[in-house]
């Protein structure tokens, strides 16, 4: 680095719902990056059989298991809403103030409202 | 004569267009459904047991479904990861170093979860 100024950086702004809910874009991706680690032991264990599946099935079971699980549930909703609204901006659609503002609480209202209704069913289903 | 096409074609920083941004997005419209599909499934097996997951994994339809969301998925996670290590990774030798693990660790968990897809699909 040399002893040249700088232009302003990310400390100097004031957060706001545009700059946050894209920093959480690329924090749930690669959080989700992480989480393939998982879906392919899953998969690995169906495949060698019911004990290696036992292991994964008590990970899942136990509280921390469980956790890592919530995390990853709201992880793929929110990157998944915010992927569709990025996929609008491709289209130059929604790029006004008010449009972005509104659908940046959309986006984290779905993913809350999908992570919820996701472990209420999960719960019925399986406990 | 040179078309517009062809004085565009291989520029960019990364000399080669648009093809990373196209694939990108691509691959997440094909994830949309996937990603949709395999929540369903996965609060639908909750608690359930291996020959459960078996029987459903092994059916053509959820099997090949898994095969497009591991193919579509792997691909989208390497060209994310790639971006994010080189907006934020400066040192060259450090980037390049994270790039390759970037490539080659998505490339085998593809392949080892897609294996173990096929496994169960083909019977064990």
């Amino acid at each position: 680095m040399s002893d040249r100024p700088l232009s302003p950086h990310i400390q100097v702004y004031r957060p706001q719902i545009t700059s946050i809910l894209s920093i959480f874009h690329r924090l749930t991706g690669l959080t989700l990056g992480a989480g393939t680690l998982l879906l392919a032991w899953w998969l690995i264990s169906a495949a060698i059989g019911p004990d290696a599946h036992a292991d994964a099935q008590w990970f899942w079971s136990s509280w921390i298991g469980r956790l890592v699980l919530l995390g990853f549930t709201f992880s793929l909703f929110y990157h998944l809403c915010n992927g569709i609204r990025h996929l609008f901006w491709d289209m130059g659609m929604g790029f006004d103030l008010k449009t972005l503002h509104a659908t940046g609480w959309l986006v984290l209202a779905a993913a809350s409202g999908l992570t919820v209704l996701a472990w209420i069913v999960g719960y019925a289903v399986g406990g | 004569m040179r078309t517009a096409l062809g004085r565009v074609r291989g520029l960019g920083s990364a000399k080669e267009g648009t093809h990373h941004w196209w694939m990108q997005r691509l691959t997440a419209i094909a994830l949309i459904p996937l990603t949709l599909w395999f929540a369903i499934s996965l609060i639908w097996l909750t608690g359930a047991e291996h020959a459960d997951v078996v029987a459903w994994l092994g059916a053509p339809i959820p099997g090949a479904l898994m095969l497009l969301l591991i193919g579509a998925g792997f691909y989208h996670l390497k060209l994310g990861v790639q971006v994010v290590v080189e907006d934020y990774v400066h040192a060259e030798a450090l980037k390049v170093a994270c790039l390759i693990v970037n490539s080659f660790g998505c490339i085998v968990l593809a392949l080892a979860s897609a294996l173990a897809v096929l496994s169960v699909m083909l019977g064990g």
